[in-house]
């Protein structure tokens, strides 16, 4: 059925059935491919996107969920000044290795900066730790928030 | 291993394809003329009219780097900056991209994308410089020693103008036989810190579009029904539940039986459909076993006499040497079997183009596996297969199966459709969960001797479990006198020079499919090595790192001198033996795919209420760091790979059914389970040694180490988590 959505500042109107996760929605509707499939099932944060500001789990958001909500993904965060300041970090420090779980590291990022500018190296431990990298690039995550907010600072 | 590059026809290749310059090598390694056959030439480098300069990258890039270190090779030997040079995987050629390790086969494994690409892709570059100040001079009516390429810019005397100028001159010239390299004192991007990776700013905006991204038109997506026990076959099914998802296209048995393809629109209808089917299962010759009776039959082996006696010791002499030691050393160890887990779960696209060619675009770690097996599914020639490579999600070995598993599974699939829509397999995390390859389960059993001194007088050393390489095609590679060296390399190789060591290897039968594992047999090991040599040094009272450089003391033997070096300077950059109260220290080191690696990890706390590990320092001889960041990141992937499994990690079966579905309960290593780690790189002028795989071995049995230094707990069966050790 027709649905629509607010997604990256536009209006989409998309087929999907209720009970599609946005995650698909986005990824094979939408082809948007930033967002990621890592698991399905909320565990690893590679489909993270923001839903109103806040970063959710597109594969366990349902489409019917969304209504009015504005979704960002990986692809719009970087016309953000928060998500700029953290993809520039990212390149900086050159965080990424496989890099398939970085859209929803950056994603998460993004998020923890917006509520807390100047987060400590346990606070960034406690917001991150949904999100896996099997590469174990988390030192680099870590040092890339930091970086970010040091940005967002100067 | 020893490559002989003066016969293999380097550079014979240079050649005009319109104003295009093509570097790169003969496969047959005859000494063809340039240019005669330009359209068959594959290259190295590529320059185009523009001056576009073109690393053409024979490994594929799942994280460490090749993207990166490849162009480096060449923009360093030509004179670019990093920002004059693109990279584009190589296309299926295994005559001219294989590994020079792996023979006449292409592929990535084995640390070795820059120790077999390291004077490949610099001789190209360097001809490619030739040819181009040839080309200049001519032009220029100079002498070709006063021309030079700095930045992308060709200089004599007060005359400069972009490489752009020459590129169709320089494609008219013969390639060098044997261009001058650069020597090491003139590298400006090899070994500089400066030097970024190239694929991070689309890593981390979303651009990078890796295989699962791949929507070509008409596509459809296939998934596989799989048994629960590996070897079940189909004998029938039912799509009727499946007919009612919108978007369900088919389903169909594959030609092996060994499970039902389930085609549909999109992904989302694809994984309902496939829930949805019905399908009956033939479990006659499938794995019946629980992983705790594979376990007794690993551990019953090794106490039975080893199959094969792998160091031709003499275990009863070595056997009376340790039972008549003033301290003896007893431990038996247990290695769980452990998922690779990929950030990526595996997929891969199969198309059929209006030409009759089939081209696989994929992720792919061994292009020239899929390459075979494709012709034989197909019917067809090679030149009428192509592999597009694309971005890899993570590897760790998984994607590299001796019998392509995935790739021929969607060409299966592919193929029981009328070809005229590209299918899209794609498997899901459970798949990858439970239907993959594994580190195999593997035992030892250890006694060491020590004389009143605490010297080592007697080793002996039993492993048992399933063999990797045996019934593939890297048999004859790996397997030597009946022993697959996988599973006890790292063991009697090891520089250590351990006095009367026997080695016993017993292979236990199949329990499920196993795989390479990032460091294979390292893995497990350098665990007992290390923890071993620990457990030794505090029974004879003895500090732990200068117990072992007391067996790397042959200075004459650079294997020694290495593997001490690392040792030291991790022990020094750690400030061993000086920590807060309540924490401890553990250390290990380790030497795997020609690099040596030595961690030292800090812990504190309590295992039953929660240990935390505050610091891992590593110091990595590596030879030559061509990119120095590059070769930290691998340290610390790889630390961060082998400490998570250890920590809390095992595949088990029931029934032959694996038990673990998910990250849930095959809960990956999370940001805040190490706090810290530091690497330090040994400044070296040999050639480049692997990065990929070396940082995790050491890791688990610092980690171990630590432990036992701070409780006296020493873990011997993992996971720790199922042995008594918790973390905070």
């Amino acid at each position: 059925m027709a649905m629509t959505l607010k997604l990256n500042g536009k209006t989409h109107t998309v087929d999907a059935e209720p009970g599609t996760p946005l995650l698909w929605v986005i990824r094979d509707e939408l082809k948007l491919t930033g967002t990621k499939f890592g698991c399905g099932v909320a565990s690893c944060g590679a489909c993270t996107v923001h839903m109103d500001g806040e970063p959710v789990r597109a594969c366990q958001t349902y489409i019917e969920d969304v209504a009015d909500a504005e979704i960002t993904t990986i692809e719009a965060i970087g016309s953000d000044k928060i998500g700029a300041a953290v993809q520039q970090a990212w390149v900086e420090l050159d965080v990424v290795q496989c890099g398939y779980c970085q859209s929803g590291q950056v994603m998460s990022a993004v998020g923890l900066l917006s509520e807390n500018p100047k987060p400590s190296a346990q606070e960034i431990d406690d917001y991150m730790s949904g999100n896996a990298c099997r590469c174990a690039t988390y030192q680099r995550i870590r040092a890339g928030i930091q970086r970010a907010s040091d940005i967002l600072e100067a | 291993m020893t490559i002989n590059t003066s016969r293999r026809g380097f550079l014979k290749g240079a050649a005009a394809t319109g104003a295009v310059l093509l570097v790169g090598m003969r496969g047959d390694g005859a000494l063809a003329a340039a240019g005669a056959d330009s359209a068959q030439l594959n290259p190295f480098v590529r320059i185009d009219a523009d001056g576009t300069v073109t690393a053409i990258v024979k490994h594929f890039e799942k994280g460490q780097g090749p993207a990166t270190g490849l162009p480096t090779l060449i923009a360093e030997e030509i004179g670019l900056r990093m920002d004059q040079i693109e990279y584009a995987f190589a296309p299926s050629d295994p005559q001219v991209y294989n590994n020079l390790f792996f023979g006449p086969f292409q592929g990535t494994g084995g640390s070795t994308a820059m120790a077999n690409s390291w004077l490949q892709y610099r001789q190209a570059g360097a001809a490619a410089r030739e040819m181009l100040i040839s080309a200049a001079a001519q032009s220029w009516g100079v002498d070709p020693s006063t021309v030079a390429i700095e930045e992308g810019i060709v200089q004599a005397g007060d005359r400069s103008a972009p490489i752009a100028e020459f590129v169709a001159a320089a494609a008219q010239l013969e390639a060098p036989a044997e261009p001058r390299l650069k020597d090491p004192s003139e590298f400006r991007l090899i070994g500089n810190e400066t030097v970024r990776r190239k694929d991070s700013a689309i890593k981390g905006n979303g651009q990078a579009i890796y295989a699962m991204d791949l929507h070509l038109p008409n596509q459809m997506v296939a998934m596989i029904k799989r048994p629960e026990s590996r070897g079940a076959t189909v004998t029938g099914m039912d799509d009727s539940a499946s007919r009612d998802i919108k978007g369900f296209v088919s389903a169909a048995i594959l030609p092996n039986k060994a499970g039902v393809a389930v085609f549909a629109e999109n992904t989302w209808a694809a994984i309902q459909a496939r829930d949805a089917i019905e399908v009956e299962w033939d479990l006659s010759a499938a794995e019946a076993r629980d992983s705790d009776q594979i376990q007794a039959e690993i551990m019953a082996a090794l106490d039975a006499e080893p199959e094969y006696n792998v160091n031709k010791a003499d275990a009863a002499a070595v056997t009376a040497a340790i039972d008549g030691a003033e301290t003896v050393i007893e431990r038996t160890f247990y290695f769980p079997l452990l998922a690779h887990a990929p950030m990526e779960p595996l997929n891969c696209t199969i198309e059929q183009t209006e030409a009759g060619e089939i081209v696989l675009h994929d992720g792919c770690q061994m292009p020239t596996g899929p390459h075979l097996a494709y012709q034989q599914i197909f019917g067809l020639p090679p030149e009428k297969i192509r592999i597009n490579t694309m971005l890899a999600g993570g590897s760790f070995g998984r994607r590299a199966t001796p019998d392509a598993d995935y790739q021929v599974e969607a060409a299966l699939a592919f193929a029981v459709t009328d070809r005229s829509r590209p299918v899209k397999l794609v498997w899901t995390r459970e798949d990858d969960m439970r239907s993959g390859y594994y580190r195999p389960a593997f035992g030892h059993k250890v006694r060491v001797g020590l004389d009143a001194q605490g010297a080592i007088v007697g080793w002996h050393h039993q492993v048992a479990g399933q063999s990797i390489m045996k019934g593939t095609a890297f048999e004859s590679f790996a397997v030597h006198d009946g022993v697959d060296h996988s599973s006890i390399e790292g063991i009697a190789d090891s520089p250590y020079q351990i006095p009367g060591m026997a080695l016993g290897l017993t292979d236990t039968p199949k329990a499920t499919t196993v795989l390479w594992w990032r460091s294979v047999g390292h893995t497990h090991t350098a665990y007992v090595m290390e923890t071993m040599m620990d457990l030794a040094a505090r029974a004879a009272g003895q500090d732990p790192v200068a117990f072992r450089l007391a067996y790397l003391a042959d200075s004459s033997d650079p294997d020694q001198n290495r593997k001490a070096q690392v040792l030291k300077l991790a022990a020094e950059k750690a400030g061993w033996g000086d920590v807060p109260a309540g924490h401890a220290q553990g250390v290990a080191v380790h030497k795997s795919f020609g690099s040596y690696v030595a961690e030292v990890v800090e812990v504190s706390g309590d295992p039953e209420s929660g240990l935390r590990i505050h610091k891992v320092t590593c110091a990595v001889d590596c030879g030559i760091a061509v990119n120095p960041d590059v070769v930290r990141a691998q340290m610390e992937g790889g630390i961060g790979y082998g400490i998570g499994h250890v920590m809390r990690d095992q595949i088990t079966l029931t029934g032959g059914a694996v038990d673990q579905y998910n990250f849930p309960d095959y809960e990956p290593l999370r940001i805040g389970d190490i706090a810290q780690i530091d690497v330090h790189i040994v400044p070296s002028a040999e050639a480049p040694t692997g990065v990929g795989e070396p940082g995790t071995p050491p890791s688990a049995p610092a980690l171990a180490n630590a432990i036992g230094s701070l409780s006296g707990l020493q873990v011997t069966s993992l996971p720790m988590s199922e042995n008594g050790v918790t973390f905070a």
